[in-house]
């Protein structure tokens, strides 16, 4: 299948490609403050979740959704922070993991690739955004992404699909998103994709070294289902511990698959009808 | 490390699709409609005029049913025509969109013709047209949904298109007797036993390739849809068989037919929703591909 992503610059812009940006969300140095929610909320000019009570931690949000383009899980958990070698453990019995979650901005991104309009678009820097105006609520997309992120808006008849876009009015003149700009611990950096990757290598080994034994950089592979994310993590323990899927795949990625099936369908579809008039009149 | 809970509060990790009963209505009536067109082709190769005609007016019914029923479930339904904006390959709504829109349009001018008898050239090739886009009609339904992260459809993704494909006749085959004179009744009845049976043999095949994602198709609402579809399917066929030469048979199993595949449709879309509310679907699939490969 033809492929319409590249690593580092987006295909399709000629001279006009930036490189490509992104975010490293290191959740080991997240606080759970919610400034990137707020700052999100500001920028973007997104309605308030309403004032819901989980019991669910300190998350109030829930999830990701047309309304909620940053979302802080909070994670409570009866083992210690981190084991060193020697002594076990830090002496907390209990350790509390927080997460800013986002759209992972997919090289190969489900949304895009199913949306019959060509409302979602590749930008010039390599993001993955919806255009408001041309958007006619097909609801195609939703399904279509992994990670849950991409959502229709009911409110006042909206009926369209509404996402992160890694404030694309903000980055395409050499601004840093609201989100990363609010963080007050950078646990969101904002940069150039490349440089991001190298950075968080270097602080997935630190952080290692520390003691925590569940560490792990999540989507910064280029050659994983989505071949690599334009927003990736470094979580503390598994995925779904977050509510992330271990294992994400562009569902488009089959679509041979799908249509070979399809097509032997057709074939036999076909071939039934014939039969059906081989027989007598009658 | 993972001791404590593999997942979120219990939370989904996908979106559940937003999709409303229109959408399982326009399954059933975009597969009707595309597997009568094709009928209606093959009909009027063999010789006989009046089935294709009876044929091609039932798919010209029921494809015009389509394109309302889908406008009406878009979040923004005065925008429909952005659908024909670009023409995508990778999304399957977008190819669907386009071969609707000739199929369609094709079938709607075939049975012009027929009715006003004018045109007969144009109307013939309308019909061929029709007739041979009717399997993809029928079948890009399957790839649509399997096009997604919903456990329930995209892990059914080898076997979806062949109970679309075997519905489709099943309907196609059930509308188009009741249409029939007497005399033209054999080909769709035929089509509509064989389609049924090959609903039931499918969704079968599939629900067991499924394994535990099968789940959701046995569970809830999506269950008793399946399990109903099943009942009217058989008993369908059997009355369709049995009614050879007692109309009155006939007639109720054509529509126990069509009441199958209609039940079947919403058995596959709500066992969608059914699979991606719950983060297990998801997850565990994932989770056990990882094992797989870092043992191999």
């Amino acid at each position: 299948m033809a492929r319409f992503e590249t690593e580092s610059r987006p295909a399709g812009y000629d001279g006009a490609a930036r490189e490509r940006v992104g975010f490293f969300t290191d959740t080991s140095v997240c606080i759970g403050c919610k400034a990137c929610e707020v700052a999100c909320k500001e920028w973007n000019l997104l309605p308030e979740d309403g004032f819901v009570f989980t019991a669910e931690s300190y998350d109030n949000t829930g999830a990701l959704g047309s309304e909620t383009w940053r979302h802080v899980a909070f994670i409570e958990q009866d083992v210690p922070l981190i084991q060193t070698a020697g002594d076990g453990d830090d002496g907390n019995p209990m350790r509390w993991l927080m997460s800013s979650d986002v759209c992972k901005h997919c090289t190969s991104a489900a949304c895009l690739n199913v949306c019959p309009t060509g409302a979602l678009f590749r930008t010039e820097l390599g993001t993955v955004v919806v255009q408001d105006d041309i958007c006619n609520g097909c609801g195609m997309c939703v399904p279509a992404c992994p990670f849950g992120v991409i959502a229709r808006r009911e409110r006042d008849g909206d009926g369209r699909a509404w996402k992160c876009t890694l404030c694309y009015d903000r980055t395409k003149d050499g601004l840093t998103p609201a989100c990363a700009a609010a963080c007050p611990t950078e646990s969101i950096q904002y940069g150039p994709l490349d440089e991001l990757r190298g950075r968080a290598a270097q602080r997935l080994e630190s952080v290692q070294q520390q003691g925590f034994a569940g560490a792990r950089l999540y989507g910064e592979d280029p050659e994983d289902g989505v071949d690599g994310f334009g927003a990736f993590f470094l979580l503390l323990d598994e995925p779904q511990v977050y509510g992330l899927p271990p294992d994400p795949v562009d569902p488009t990625k089959r679509l041979g698959e799908m249509w070979g099936a399809a097509a032997a369908a057709g074939a036999a579809l076909a071939l039934g009808v014939a039969a059906s008039l081989l027989g007598r009149r009658g | 490390m993972s001791d404590h809970r593999p997942d979120y509060y219990g939370r989904p990790v996908i979106k559940q699709p937003v999709w409303k009963a229109e959408i399982g209505w326009y399954f059933f009536s975009g597969g009707l409609g595309g597997a009568a067109a094709t009928l209606a082709l093959v009909s009027r190769l063999a010789g006989r005029r009046d089935l294709a005609r009876r044929a091609t007016l039932v798919s010209a019914l029921a494809l015009s049913a389509s394109p309302p029923l889908l406008i009406k479930d878009l979040g923004r339904p005065k925008r429909f025509l952005y659908m024909f904006r670009v023409l995508r390959p990778t999304s399957p709504m977008s190819l669907g969109s386009w071969v609707l829109g000739a199929a369609g349009t094709a079938a709607g001018a075939a049975a012009g013709s027929d009715l006003l008898d004018v045109a007969p050239v144009a109307g013939e090739t309308a019909r061929a047209v029709a007739g041979l886009l009717g399997p993809a009609i029928s079948t890009y339904t399957a790839v649509l949904i399997s096009d997604t992260s919903v456990p329930a459809w995209h892990e059914a993704r080898r076997d979806l298109p062949l109970v679309f494909a075997a519905g489709s006749a099943a309907s196609a085959g059930a509308a188009v007797w009741l249409a029939a004179p007497a005399g033209e009744r054999g080909p769709p009845r035929r089509l509509a036993i064989a389609g049924a049976a090959g609903e039931l043999l499918a969704a079968h095949r599939m629900e067991t390739a499924l394994g535990e994602l099968g789940e959701p198709y046995r569970r809830g609402r999506p269950g008793r849809y399946a399990r109903a579809a099943r009942r009217a399917l058989a008993g369908g066929a059997a009355l369709m068989t049995a009614g050879r030469r007692r109309p009155l048979l006939g007639r109720v199993g054509a529509g126990l037919i069509l009441a199958g595949t209609v039940c079947e449709r919403f058995a596959i879309l709500r066992a969608g929703n059914l699979s991606a509310d719950d983060p297990r679907y998801t997850v565990d699939p994932q989770r056990e591909r990882i094992a797989g490969r870092v043992t191999s």
